[in-house]
């Protein structure tokens, strides 16, 4: 270290200056992050902290009551309904898009399948990830409405004799969200998929298949080992991402969360917050819900680290 | 081949991989294939029921659309103009970012690489209720820029582009340039910048798309109805009793909104889906 300081100091004074530039080339991050993300984050912290809203006409607050909002919240049976909302919905979605990519991508990667038009589908599959989102929604709601061309058709087929009210029930707007979900996400879970399994050393495979195993043996025994590290890393983003639904439900059922709120994401009764200006309580709700975020990215942080160590390790 | 007696089931299961395949791509089109017929369609033909053809009402549904009460066409100018933006913003200041880690050796660098690493998962939606009454009190509500601005600070993209330039930038001609007398912002520019053109044009697509496609910042902020963006105006149309509408009108501004996507990612799929694994995974 001593001796780094040192030849800097003596070697070419012209480094340290050109090294100045770091600084100075880092100034617009910081400067917008400082002012459009820590600022309002440390004053959203710190709004959880007031009794601040809105009765009627009449303005209560800002009164400081400590953690007066974080307990109430805490003790709102609505919060724990629409945590597991969210989670409930993220699960349907989640659990045929894991399996679905892990298949493709494994039978992308398998050089003895050698699949055609491997291009054309990974391109098809990963279109609905940049729709946007709140259109597809609302096409989902056009589509699956009661006079809707989804229950046009079950009626002209013979399957149903009157139209399915796909938005009054609880079952079927949740599934509806989680396979908006699956659809928007499955393409773009698969490309990362691949890249980890192209990372697997071929020699394994050659190994395995001069040992005579078979295709089953190798998924299980190498590929699904091996894939751990990243497969973690999908679950726990994923689960981020989760933890924000807010556009396909908000969307899909014009902010009400029907039927009987069962389709209320946390985000979305954030949002009812932050429209009623109950700022005491929206603090509240997005400081727990940047704690929970924080501790699921550290989880990451871990798992991509020890990634890294043992990539460098070998 | 030996391989092929070894593997009677390749065949087998080659055959289910392409059924599922193909599945799934139903799946993932088929939405748009029944917006676009739609589409075509007049409200008398969409209440008829659904038709696998399309019909000859497209252009009729479009000047319909242009006509209706909402301003959809001023709505994409909007949205083109705060979506072009960012991508440019964020672009340029994330590659300078990169450049400032990745050529200089300053005191602390490890630190700010770490610090900028760990804001990557600060969802926006958390400090929502803080950027609004910010918003508000620099005046800067019913305003693009501040919804532009803060797309200069976009970790995500930094680290794309941090990966992106070890693998392309070389110490050495960065000294070359020096030794030319060129000054490092002049360097930045010159040099820099154009090597870096196809992950700036990766992610300036991916920038472009994530704003257009936003709804929840822009829906807090916009408020005047001149000023309001796709995804605001799409929302509105949900909560409109608009089974009144006309159907085929519906379906002209839910196409409106997507198909200038799908056109301009088909273009660049290329591109995109290569791009996508080139950097955009962190193991």
């Amino acid at each position: 270290m001593a001796n780094e300081k040192t030849a800097e100091r003596h070697g070419s004074s012209k480094v340290v200056r050109y090294n100045r530039w770091g600084y100075i080339f880092l100034i617009p991050f910081f400067t917008i992050f400082v002012i459009f993300q820590l600022i309002p984050l440390v004053t959203t912290i710190w709004n959880s902290f007031f009794e601040n809203y809105r009765s009627g006409l009449k303005q209560i607050g800002p009164n400081f009551i400590g953690l007066a909002n974080y307990v109430s919240i805490l003790e709102n049976p609505d919060l724990w309904k629409y945590v597991s909302n969210t989670l409930i919905m993220w699960v349907i979605g989640f659990i045929p898009q894991i399996v679905l990519s892990l298949l493709m991508a494994y039978w992308f990667t398998d050089p003895s399948l050698r699949l055609k038009g491997q291009r054309f589908f990974k391109t098809v599959m990963y279109l609905p990830n940049l729709i946007m989102a709140s259109a597809f929604s609302m096409l989902f709601f056009t589509l699956f409405s009661d006079h809707g061309p989804v229950n046009q058709m079950l009626i002209a087929a013979g399957i149903l004799s009157q139209p399915f009210k796909f938005f009054s029930s609880t079952v079927a707007s949740r599934v509806l969200v989680g396979f908006m979900n699956f659809i928007m996400w499955t393409g773009n879970t698969m490309i990362l998929l691949m890249a980890g399994m192209m990372g697997i050393d071929p020699s394994l495979y050659e190994a395995a298949e001069v040992d005579g195993a078979t295709a089953n043996q190798i998924f299980w025994r190498i590929t699904l080992p091996l894939l751990k590290p990243i497969l973690l890393y999908v679950l726990i983003t994923s689960l981020i991402g989760g933890l924000q639904m807010y556009d396909v439900p908000q969307i899909l059922t014009n902010g009400t969360g029907d039927p009987a709120r069962n389709t209320m994401t946390m985000i979305m009764w954030l949002n009812k917050h932050l429209y009623s200006r109950n700022y005491g309580m929206g603090g509240a709700l997005s400081v727990l819900l940047f704690i929970l975020t924080g501790i699921l990215s550290l989880v990451v942080f871990k798992v991509s680290g020890n990634a890294d160590k043992a990539k460098q390790a070998k | 081949m030996e391989t092929k007696k070894t593997h009677g089931g390749v065949h087998a299961r080659r055959v289910v991989a392409y059924i599922v395949l193909a599945i799934m791509s139903f799946l993932c089109l088929i939405w748009f294939y029944i917006l676009f017929i739609n589409a075509t369609r007049s409200n008398g033909e969409l209440s008829r029921g659904f038709t696998l053809l399309p019909s000859s009402h497209l252009a009729e549904n479009f000047v319909n659309m242009l006509h209706s009460t909402q301003p959809v066409a001023r709505g994409m100018v909007n949205s083109l103009i705060v979506a072009g933006c960012a991508a440019l913003l964020c672009t340029y200041f994330s590659t300078m970012t990169a450049y400032a880690i990745h050529a200089y050796h300053f005191k602390g660098r490890q630190a700010m690489y770490t610090t900028i690493l760990a804001v990557m998962m600060i969802p926006t939606q958390v400090t929502a209720l803080g950027f609004v009454q910010l918003l508000t009190r620099m005046n800067l509500m019913d305003n693009y820029l501040g919804l532009i601005l803060p797309s200069i600070a976009a970790p995500a993209t930094f680290f794309y582009m941090k990966q992106y330039m070890d693998s392309v930038l070389s110490p050495s001609l960065i000294e070359a340039a020096r030794m030319d007398g060129a000054g490092e912002f002049r360097i930045f520019n010159t040099i820099v910048l154009p090597l870096m053109k196809p992950a700036i044009a990766v992610q300036a697509i991916f920038t472009f798309v994530a704003n257009w496609n936003n709804y929840f910042t822009p829906a807090l902020v916009l408020k005047k109805e001149e000023m309001k963006t796709l995804p605001i105006l799409i929302a509105e149309l949900r909560s409109a009793d608009f089974l009144k509408f006309d159907m085929g009108v519906v379906y002209m501004t839910i196409a409106f909104s997507i198909f200038p996507v799908i056109i301009v990612y088909l273009l660049l799929s290329k591109y995109i889906v290569g791009g996508l694994q080139l950097g955009g995974v962190k193991e």
